[in-house]
């Protein structure tokens, strides 16, 4: 009988050491999932900046600089690689766009302007669905990573050398306060 | 209680209702399938018509409650800021969006209905739009999704399969005993005593199966109101909205007994009845805890 009641306990242990590896693997699908989906979000903000722009240069030619700002800044979010260098870009880019929107208020045509009115509407959309996605993105990093140092599983995290992920975040030093000049 | 705290314990609390509903669903019907005189066979036989039964009607629940309540579906151009935010909340919790419909009826409330993500549907009432501002209505959304991810409906729709299981039986076991058929299994000297046992458990179990029932529904709202809260980071939006609409004495016109559940708040009651016996027959939580639970998160 013992004999097998050993074995009998071997093939239930190696099942559970399987199914903690998958749960580990399908958790780290899930992460480089959610960041594209991150990635979708910040696409679709980059899309509407130009069309923006010629709006806005269409009433309120002297604002040069803001303009220029607001496709620098759209520029270093489609270069950003890393995830830091998107959450700082993003933030970059929100920062620039408050500061086009308050300017707006001294040009009333330009507020008066639908197609204004509707880019500035979508922009704060999109800003909004780039918090959720990075909002899900964040929380499956958690539970990953949560996953990668609780025991059982970080036996066999560290046995296949799985590595925690990165937040989706800036760095503190770099969280600038909005400079509205008008 | 942080909201980590209460979605797990609300998870556990469901589950393990659920368990002893399942230990007691089969005592019942063993039970009642010796005093009869027949055997498991006869038990899974019950179990199946209760399933195909109970199944068949939640297949068609969502269209139905969708329909029966004059509900229309909108696109993102009848409404951009509803459509909006649930759109986002999919985003968050990383779901598929559901449709959205609008019920014209002043009273405020909306429900979610749909058997797994793919397949889901969220709904609110004109009037609810009219009072509650954007993030109170952001926490009533986010309630309703959190019950389609959740799968709160697949759980209730399981948990009426046994529910259907006890009343068939119960209801199986009298006509046995007042017009008679059944078995006399004089190999099992036992069956007079299942028989007593059996009476006392027809009376009992369906009113225990159906406040089983509702306790699990309970425990699934106030999961709903957790997950929603994490999902939006705000439970005050929740708790300010909850506060809005139970002030409203107005029960929806279209909701009847069936459809209750499906909805944010119990949309039949007048009032919010504080007794043990109302709470028991409840299939929503007080609203007064509801919003404590909530601005303690």
């Amino acid at each position: 009988m013992t004999p097998i009641i050993i074995i009998a306990i071997l093939i239930v242990a190696i099942l559970y050491i399987f199914s903690l590896y998958n749960t580990l693997i399908t958790l780290r699908v899930r992460n480089s999932e959610a960041l594209s989906q991150i990635d979708v979000q910040l696409k679709r903000r980059t899309d509407l900046i130009p069309n923006l722009v010629e709006t806005v240069k269409g009433y309120a030619k002297h604002e040069k600089t803001l303009l220029e700002d607001i496709t620098k800044a759209r520029s270093s979010l489609m270069a950003a690689k890393s995830t830091q260098a998107k959450a700082q870009a993003n933030n970059q880019l929100s920062e620039t766009l408050k500061s086009l929107f308050a300017v707006s208020e001294n040009y009333p045509d330009l507020k008066a302007s639908q197609n204004f009115r509707d880019l500035q509407e979508e922009l704060t959309d999109t800003e909004n669905k780039v918090a959720y996605s990075r909002q899900f993105y964040n929380s499956n990093v958690r539970d990953y990573n949560t996953k990668l140092t609780v025991f059982p599983s970080v036996l066999i995290a560290n046995a296949f050398s799985f590595k925690p992920a990165e937040f989706f975040e800036a760095e503190e030093a770099d969280k600038k306060p909005v400079k509205v000049s008008f | 209680m942080t909201i980590y705290n209460q979605i797990s314990a609300n998870i556990w609390k469901s589950w393990l209702i659920m368990g002893l509903f399942i230990v007691f669903a089969t005592t019942v019907g063993f039970v009642i399938a010796k005093a009869i005189g027949y055997g498991s066979p006869f038990m899974i036989f019950v179990l199946f018509l209760s399933f195909f039964t109970t199944v068949g009607s939640y297949f068609f629940s969502d269209k139905l409650v969708l329909a029966t309540s004059g509900a229309k579906k909108i696109k993102k151009k009848d409404n951009p800021e509803l459509f909006r935010i649930v759109e986002n909340l999919s985003i968050g919790d990383g779901v598929p969006m559901p449709d959205v419909y609008i019920i014209n009826d002043q009273s405020p409330n909306a429900f979610a209905t749909g058997r797994d993500p793919k397949h889901a549907a969220v709904a609110v009432t004109t009037g609810i739009l009219e009072r509650l501002n954007k993030s109170e209505l952001e926490g009533v959304l986010a309630h309703e999704l959190s019950h389609v991810k959740n799968y709160d409906t697949r759980l209730m729709m399981i948990v009426a399969i046994l529910v259907g299981f006890i009343a068939i039986l119960a209801n199986l076991f009298f006509q046995n005993l007042f017009w008679g058929g059944g078995r006399r299994d004089d190999d099992d000297r036992n069956q007079g005593l299942f028989l007593i046992i059996g009476i006392a458990l027809a009376i009992i179990s369906p009113i225990v199966a159906t406040i089983i029932q509702l306790a699990i529904s309970r425990k699934r709202e106030f999961l709903a109101d957790a997950s929603g809260a994490l999902l939006t980071r705000y439970p005050e939006g929740l708790a300010s909205a909850l506060e809005k609409i139970s002030s409203d004495p107005r029960p929806l016109q279209t909701a009847t007994n069936a459809t209750a559940h499906l909805f944010i708040v119990n949309p039949l009651k007048g009032k919010d009845l504080q007794g043990v016996v109302a709470g028991l027959f409840s299939t929503h939580p007080p609203i007064k805890e509801r919003i404590k639970i909530l601005r303690s998160m």
